[in-house]
């Protein structure tokens, strides 16, 4: 067990457990954006920055990515790690004005318009986390999606902007953004992700008559897990 | 080759060589680095050959094809051995000449050496030319004494000796140390102490153990590192092979950019030399110690060289960085413990160990040893690379070896450390130059690179060039950098369109702030740099453009208008052809012209042209 501050509160926590991990196991909250506790931590929000220091010298650190370490001092809410979130806020705002989550944390931040001229404010909603593609490439293990060009024309994209070959059509990426960016439908028998430029088929349940899945999801899982031929000719309700 | 298998054999080699070698034969040494193959120096060195054959003398002179010796703007450059003399500007025409004269009759050819424009005077040696004569050139000196593809050049000139020191003498330990007390700092930029890194590396667990050669040199203008692999990839590779003895890997990796192919070719072929030696492979001069060396090429982004987006870039992924709160000592290419060094830091490990710690440690300042390239660059006369002690002061630099401002305007602003560097102002050009001044004033050592500006140049405007610059090459992966770079840049565009707000100044600072504090790697942590020390230093060329919507160096098109200075004017007519708008009208022989304001576009074709400067700028 690792001796740490956080907020003037003394805790223990486990070795190799990050300042976020341990911080929100204590109850003290700090704000993210790119983080899921499923997922690898990537570091590109910066929203979770948090003051620490050391033999008086203190610096701004990522909690979603440090370790605790042993007689380490965090502040999660000094002017300095304040006033940063605050711009990031603001610049935030000025990608993506529009967007009810943004708006509302920048709200409860303080921050109810950026300082930038209103010409600036884009209007994107996507705030570039990587949570989809993370969740596409960790959890459904299909690398569909990828974040491509540098610098300020970023994007999350599929393979060379065209139809996301790999995709399965689960919609776990749709699940996990934050902004709700990621539009899926479902109609009448076929599903589709206008994002990934994909559509599927979805596959009637034999009791109910209902569509409760893209085929080649529920293919996907099948061979991935090795289940029978007719597992899925049910949906789970009927099961 | 016979492969050696001691380090006795290696100096018997050497011997030998040297012994081989006539001093007194005259040797031709032609520059064929990159620069100079833009002055066609590939077919001057076939007419070299063809001149030398043509009058029977291929037995009694030789001919070098050598790496870039640094002055570039001169090519293309010759040196004539013994004597040392020094040609410059050589054209295919003067190669029948310099084998007749200066070959044959010792003759000197006037035309072809260095006239220095300030004093009018000649130089005969290249160590008397002013560029060169306050350089200290630990590194580059020898680029133009060997042959960058011959080994025995190498070897001649005392290459692999250290090595060959270290693995007989010293014990890894000791070489650490010893790295460690000559102060050696990283030249890639951030100046971290080398022999720490080692050392940190050596300790850290895991049998196997990397080490990496930087050679991505993203700076623009910036060469250093090119020219040293290029000309002398055998002193890298030899900083390497200690490093890697030192610190325990088997495995090494030069890491080039992909703009850079004689880099690749001359540091492939110093490798295939050296292992035909025995100098890399298994078992290295019988020590039981094996190492090898392999090239990859660069992902072609500035921001690939930063440590951990080259290690992720090495392992065929996209060249992105990450937080470094695991040291890639610990956990760096594939997890493994992971020694990235520079080019330039590389080539000056040979040179300490031969010649010892106390002997480096005398050259430099207090927190900064040893020497530094430099690109000079920009509105200097003499540009090139220099390498000077540290501590040399920007002043010397840019006077003494620069040779001052061109055109005889007034010196401005010099920019070090690249695009993420700062700007400098006239009153502190007795600043002197090492890795702790240069932070202290908002600036950065950088890669070395030094842009000079001159009183034409808008710093709104430069500090907007830099921020474009990097918006376009950051990674875009984390907020501050993606975004604050976008919208500094939109706010000094509108600056320099005459669109500037009051409180954007405050603004640009707020953002500075954020990009320094909360960057997820150094691109976006230094970004802010250009931006912050033309505020710092030209505050009221910010203010001019914010409050009296002008432009003082006269560049900011929006801002500024072209007028015809009636009294010195003669109407010669030269500018009214070029004007691509028609705006100029001429009136009559000795009346001035007359300039039409709503047509001129203000792409300034008049200013150049009039030789009366009767065109003004406002
Ligand atoms: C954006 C960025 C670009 C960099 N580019 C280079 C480069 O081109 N060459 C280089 O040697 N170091 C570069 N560096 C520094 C490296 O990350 C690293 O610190 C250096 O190569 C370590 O070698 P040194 O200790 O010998 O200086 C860059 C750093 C950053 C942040
Ligand atoms: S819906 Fe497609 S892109 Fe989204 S997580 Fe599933 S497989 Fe990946
Ligand atoms: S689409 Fe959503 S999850 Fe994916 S990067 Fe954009 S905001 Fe994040
Ligand atoms: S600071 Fe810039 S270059 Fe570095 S990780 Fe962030 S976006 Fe990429
Ligand atoms: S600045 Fe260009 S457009 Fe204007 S008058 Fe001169 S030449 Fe013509
Ligand atoms: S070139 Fe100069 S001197 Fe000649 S007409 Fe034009 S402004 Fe007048
Ligand atoms: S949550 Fe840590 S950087 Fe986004
Ligand atoms: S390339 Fe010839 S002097 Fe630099």
């Amino acid at each position: 067990m690792i001796n740490l501050t956080i907020d003037g509160r003394s805790l223990q926590a486990e070795e190799e457990k990050t300042i976020l991990e341990v911080s929100r196991d204590n109850g003290i909250d700090i704000p993210t954006l790119c983080y899921n506790e499923d997922l690898e931590p990537y570091g590109a929000c910066r929203l979770c920055l948090v003051e620490i220091s050391r033999n008086n010298r203190s610096r701004l650190v990522t909690s979603c990515l440090y370790p605790v370490e042993e007689g380490l001092v965090v502040k999660t809410n000094s002017d300095r790690v304040l006033t940063n979130r605050k711009m990031l806020m603001e610049l935030l705002l000025a990608r993506c004005s529009g967007v009810k989550v943004i708006e509302d944390m920048a709200r409860k931040m303080g921050v109810e318009k950026p300082s930038f001229r209103p010409q600036y404010l884009d209007h994107n909603e996507c705030i570039l986390c990587g949570l989809c593609v993370r969740a596409c490439a960790e959890v459904v293990g299909t690398s569909a999606l990828s974040l491509v060009n540098r610098g300020v024309n970023r994007e999350v994209a599929s393979p060379f902007l065209d139809t996301a070959s790999d995709c399965i059509g689960c919609g776990s990426c749709v699940y996990i953004c934050p902004t709700k960016c990621i539009k899926m439908e479902d109609s009448g028998d076929t599903r589709t992700i206008r994002n990934w430029k994909v559509n599927f088929k979805l596959k009637k349940c034999q009791k109910c008559g209902n569509y409760f899945a893209p085929e080649k999801q529920l293919e996907y899982i099948r061979t991935k897990l090795k289940l029978p031929e007719d597992f899925f000719d049910t949906c789970p309700n009927c099961k | 080759m016979v492969r050696l298998s001691s380090p006795q054999q290696l100096e018997g080699l050497r011997k030998s060589i040297v012994e081989r070698k006539d001093r007194s034969k005259p040797c031709i040494a032609l520059c064929v680095g990159t620069g100079c193959l833009a002055y066609g120096c590939t077919d001057i060195l076939t007419a070299f050959k063809n001149e030398v054959e043509k009058n029977r003398l291929q037995d009694k002179v030789d001919i070098r094809a050598t790496g870039c010796p640094g002055f570039c703007e001169r090519g293309a450059l010759l040196t004539i051995y013994p004597q040392g003399i020094f040609y410059q500007r050589v054209k295919m025409e003067d190669v029948p000449e310099i084998i007749s004269e200066t070959i044959l009759k010792g003759n000197i050819i006037e035309r072809l050496l260095y006239t220095d424009p300030n004093t009018g005077e000649r130089y005969t040696k290249e160590a008397d030319v002013p560029f060169y004569k306050r350089q200290q050139r630990l590194l580059l000196d020898s680029n133009n004494k060997i042959d960058p593809t011959s080994i025995e050049d190498y070897l001649a000139i005392g290459g692999y000796a250290a090595f060959a020191k270290a693995l007989s003498h010293m014990k890894p330990e000791q070489i650490i140390q010893e790295i460690k007390r000559s102060g050696l700092r990283g030249r890639g930029g951030g100046g971290f102490p080398t022999g720490a890194k080692w050392e940190s590396t050596r300790e850290a667990h895991g049998d196997i153990k990397y080490v990496i050669c930087n050679c991505d040199e993203g700076d623009p203008g910036a060469y250093m590192d090119r020219s040293l692999m290029e000309g002398n990839p055998h002193s890298v590779l030899e900083g390497m092979i200690i490093g890697a003895y030192a610190i325990g890997a088997n495995l090494g990796y030069v890491y080039i950019r992909h703009e850079y192919p004689m880099a690749v070719e001359n540091v492939t072929i110093a490798i295939k030399q050296a292992e035909e030696l025995g100098l890399l492979g298994e078992d290295i001069l019988g020590s039981g110690f094996g190492f090898k060396v392999k090239v990859s090429r660069g992902g072609g982004a500035f921001v690939c060289g930063e440590s951990t987006a080259l290690m992720a870039s090495l392992e065929g992924k996209v060249g992105e960085p990450r937080a470094k709160y695991i040291h890639t000592s610990e956990k760096g290419l594939y997890n493994r413990p992971s020694d990235l060094n520079n080019v330039e830091t590389w080539a000056n490990i040979p040179h300490i160990i031969l010649k010892g710690a106390d002997w480096f440690n005398k050259i430099g300042t207090k927190g900064s040893k040893g020497t530094k390239i430099f690109s000079l660059v920009g509105k200097v006369k003499n540009t090139g690379l220099v390498e000077v002690p540290m501590g040399m002061t920007l002043r010397e630099i840019v006077y003494d070896i620069g040779g001052g401002i061109l055109g005889g305007n007034k010196f401005k602003a010099v920019q070090t450390g690249g695009p993420s560097g700062g700007f400098i102002p006239e009153s502190l050009l007795d600043l002197p130059v090492d890795f702790d001044e240069l932070t202290r004033v908002g600036s950065m050592m950088g890669s070395g690179a030094m842009i000079v500006t001159d009183e034409n140049t808008c710093m709104v405007d430069m500090a907007k060039y830099f921020v474009g610059f990097l918006q376009e090459e950051a990674c875009g992966k984390c907020l501050p950098c993606r975004e604050g770079l976008k919208r500094m840049l939109e706010i000094l565009t509108d600056i320099t369109r005459g669109d500037g707000r009051k409180e954007d100044i405050e603004l640009l600072e707020r953002i500075a702030a954020t990009l320094k504090d909360a960057s997820l790697c150094a691109l976006g942590g230094t970004a802010a740099n250009p931006v912050m020390t033309t505020i710092r230093y030209f505050r009221d060329e910010y203010e001019a453009h914010i409050n009296e919507r002008r432009c003082p160096a006269g560049v900011c098109k929006e801002l500024i208008t072209y007028s015809i200075i009636d009294e010195k004017c003669p109407g010669c007519g030269l500018c009214v052809e070029p004007c691509p708008t028609k705006a100029i009208t001429f009136v009559a022989k000795k009346k001035p012209v007359i300039l039409n304001q709503k047509l001129c576009i203000k792409c300034g074709t008049c200013c150049d042209i009039c030789k009366m400067k009767a065109v003004g700028v406002k």
